[in-house]
């Protein structure tokens, strides 16, 4: 488990007002204040109770299917002639992504506080089908708050979960994405404040969800760290992830923060080029603000308003970005650039026919960079990259990109 | 004295609480909402207060989310929200003009020179929805250094523990949000209020007003006498929104429909 950072440690954050350096707090309606301190109230005892933990930690091994395996991507290692490209594979986690760890995470904590009505917001959908996952597993209610482009972009998710018995609820303000949803979700949640949970996909929203779901996350890192300390008795040059919100490139890169020689480097999406105006790249094309809850980086106009991002993959196209990655960005610890939608389809259909797995749209932007990242570097060097989600969701679309009828 | 202090000064002699209508900046164009803004304190309006559009209005239900929309479509801008005051203080030097808004179009603008700027315009107040008192350090050494009152919110929410946390620093005001839910959806019973507003009463001496649900001339009349100032927003914004063309353009006659309904909603208050 983990090993207690010391005080030069970069592990710490956030303060007791949630943040992390000028990022993060807690900006929500008063309505909503005294609920945000409940969770985090009872996330801080389930935290220190073993018992929760130990729960945790029996539906992760048992029902989710952790540790999930490290995976050393040799033919594509061949092919790109450089550093070994090792992958994370939480896309064979139960529901098809890394969002699991955290739902399971949460639901049980909703479930600690009696809380009987589950509500999330969803882009790709893959959070929303582990939302709906858990709730069907702990036979409670939940809604699903996606946005109504997303809707029509992720059909075969919006049938899963509708078949976990989730209500999904189109969101048509905005841009009818995971913006939108989220904004919904609040709103939903600011008129059942006694019997509803909202259990936020990433690590973004106020003070202590950014936290809390790093912390439910953080198991991928973790694992890796002994895993490949297993496989190659050391620690990686580089660890690689996508990032929308961040969840899965904050859970990959949180174990590794204090380790100096590991590049960790969080990928955005670049969408048709940070140029056009056209992508969801909050740190490389955005500045820093407040919405849904916290203080970070944003995609803005002058006037503050904010501007709807645009991605191929529906679970990156986020105007902000979590308020831990802001600050990782200003200290110069994580360094973060950005790939195209180009660029992942390119290393969607790279890795579907090196390694045999299709991957999400997601972690193609993750592996879209590795594929410039590994010839740079020497053959004893390791990559490690977060495969955090299964693609089978984005065939669709992928086919209408490639001029290919289904 | 502030302006707030000595309407809600004046309007204790006169043994009547107060009428706060609401308005969209720019909803559905500069001249429609300006037209409105002049003709509100001769409608009735007490206090008056005025909405700064923002993209993602998480508190705000469908209409005053559409009304946003408009006001973002025809170009509103934070400056243009100061602009409007400072025209509407040519001639009216007495009525209270309450900003309500969220907060990244004021951080975007500069938490310092917005509260400058406003306090200079003839604003007299500033309610912002996202910014709770755990984050209020943000605005408030600069509304206090200008003299903008800082108006909290209180929601059914708050409880007794909280109460003196988030009503240490306010000034105005405190609007008490009646429900557990945004604005335009639901209204509070007379009950609830009759039971919310004392326990309010006992922590705070500022005048209190209610908001959100406050719809008809029966419940503002109620909602004046069980607090201090009832706030109508959505209400009015149907009116308006009714009143528009299917370009969104106001029709003829759509600010006298609008305040006609202050009048009505105004003789309530005075019941």
């Amino acid at each position: 488990m983990n090993i207690a950072p010391g005080v030069n440690s970069l592990r710490t954050g956030p303060n007791e007002r949630g943040r992390f350096g000028e990022f993060g707090g807690r900006f929500v309606a008063e309505t909503l204040m005294p609920l945000i301190l409940e969770v985090e109230h009872a996330y801080n005892q389930a935290k220190a109770d073993p018992a929760f933990d130990a729960d945790l930690k029996r539906h992760l091994k048992e029902y989710v299917g952790r540790p999930s395996p490290l995976w050393f991507a040799e033919r594509l290692t061949r092919h790109l002639g450089g550093a070994k490209v090792y992958f994370k594979r939480d896309e064979l986690n139960h529901t098809g992504s890394h969002k699991a760890n955290n739902c399971m995470g949460q639901i049980l904590l909703a479930r600690r506080m009696g809380k009987t009505r589950i509500i999330a917001e969803t882009g790709a959908g893959q959070h929303g089908v582990a939302t709906a996952t858990m709730c069907a597993l702990f036979g409670l209610p939940c809604t699903v708050y996606m946005g109504a482009t997303d809707v029509e972009r992720q059909a075969p998710n919006v049938f899963r979960m509708k078949l976990l018995g989730a209500e999904v609820k189109a969101v048509t303000s905005g841009a009818g994405t995971l913006k939108d949803a989220m904004n919904e979700a609040m709103r939903d949640w600011v008129a059942n404040v006694t019997d509803t949970y909202y259990l936020i996909g990433t690590v973004a929203g106020p003070h202590p969800y950014p936290m809390m779901v790093r912390d439910f996350q953080s198991v991928i890192g973790e694992e890796a760290k002994v895993q490949l300390r297993e496989a190659e008795g050391r620690l990686p040059d580089a660890a690689v992830a996508c990032i929308g919100g961040g969840s899965n490139a904050m859970g990959l890169f949180h174990p590794f923060l204090d380790d100096t020689s590991v590049r960790l480097i969080g990928v955005e999406a670049g969408g048709h080029g940070i140029e056009t105006g056209e992508h969801a790249a909050s740190l490389t094309g955005g500045r820093p603000g407040v919405l849904h809850g916290n203080r970070t980086y944003l995609l803005q106009d002058d006037d503050g308003q904010i501007i709807e991002a645009h991605s191929i993959s529906a679970g990156l196209d986020y105007p902000g970005i979590g308020p831990e990655h802001s600050w990782l960005h200003d200290i110069g610890r994580v360094e973060y650039v950005s790939a195209t939608d180009r660029e992942a389809l390119t290393a969607f259909q790279l890795c579907t026919r090196t390694e045999g797995i299709i991957p999400a749209l997601e972690p193609a932007h993750a592996l879209a960079h590795v594929t410039k990242l590994a010839p740079t570097m020497g053959a004893d060097q390791i990559i490690l990259m977060n495969l955090c989600g299964r693609g089978d969701k984005d065939i669709f679309a992928v086919a209408e990109h490639l001029g290919v009828k289904l | 004295m502030s302006r707030i202090a000595a309407k809600f000064a004046e309007l204790k002699t006169q043994g009547r609480g107060a009428l706060i209508p609401f308005l969209e900046a720019w909803d559905p164009d500069q001249a429609t909402s300006m037209a409105l803004l002049r003709g509100m304190p001769a409608a009735g309006a007490d206090l008056i207060e005025i909405g700064m559009p923002f993209t993602d209005p998480m508190a705000d239900g469908p209409i005053i989310q559409a009304a946003g929309k408009r006001g973002l479509a025809a170009g509103v801008k934070v400056a243009h929200v100061l602009t409007m005051v400072r025209e509407f203080r040519q001639d009216d030097a007495k009525t209270p003009v309450v900003l309500m808004g969220y907060l990244n179009p004021i951080l975007s603008y500069g938490p310092e020179r917005f509260c400058a700027d406003a306090a200079k315009a003839g604003v007299d107040g500033l309610i912002i929805v996202d910014l709770p008192t755990e984050e209020a350090d943000l605005l408030l050494p600069f509304s206090n250094a200008n003299g903008l009152d800082f108006i909290r919110l209180i929601a059914p929410t708050t409880d007794e523990e909280r109460l003196p946390h988030v009503l240490n620093g306010s000034s105005g005001f405190v609007y008490y949000v009646s429900i557990t839910g945004i604005t335009g959806t639901r209204s509070a019973s007379a009950e609830h209020l009759q039971a919310a507003i004392p326990r309010l009463r006992k922590a705070t001496d500022l005048p209190i007003a209610i908001g959100f649900g406050v719809r008809t001339p029966d419940q503002a009349g109620s909602a004046s006498r069980i607090a201090d100032a009832a706030v109508v927003a959505s209400a009015l914004i149907d009116t308006l929104s009714a009143n528009l063309d299917e370009h969104g353009k106001a029709l003829p006659g759509a600010v006298e429909k609008v305040l006609d309904q202050v009048r009505g909603l105004a003789a309530a208050v005075r019941g």
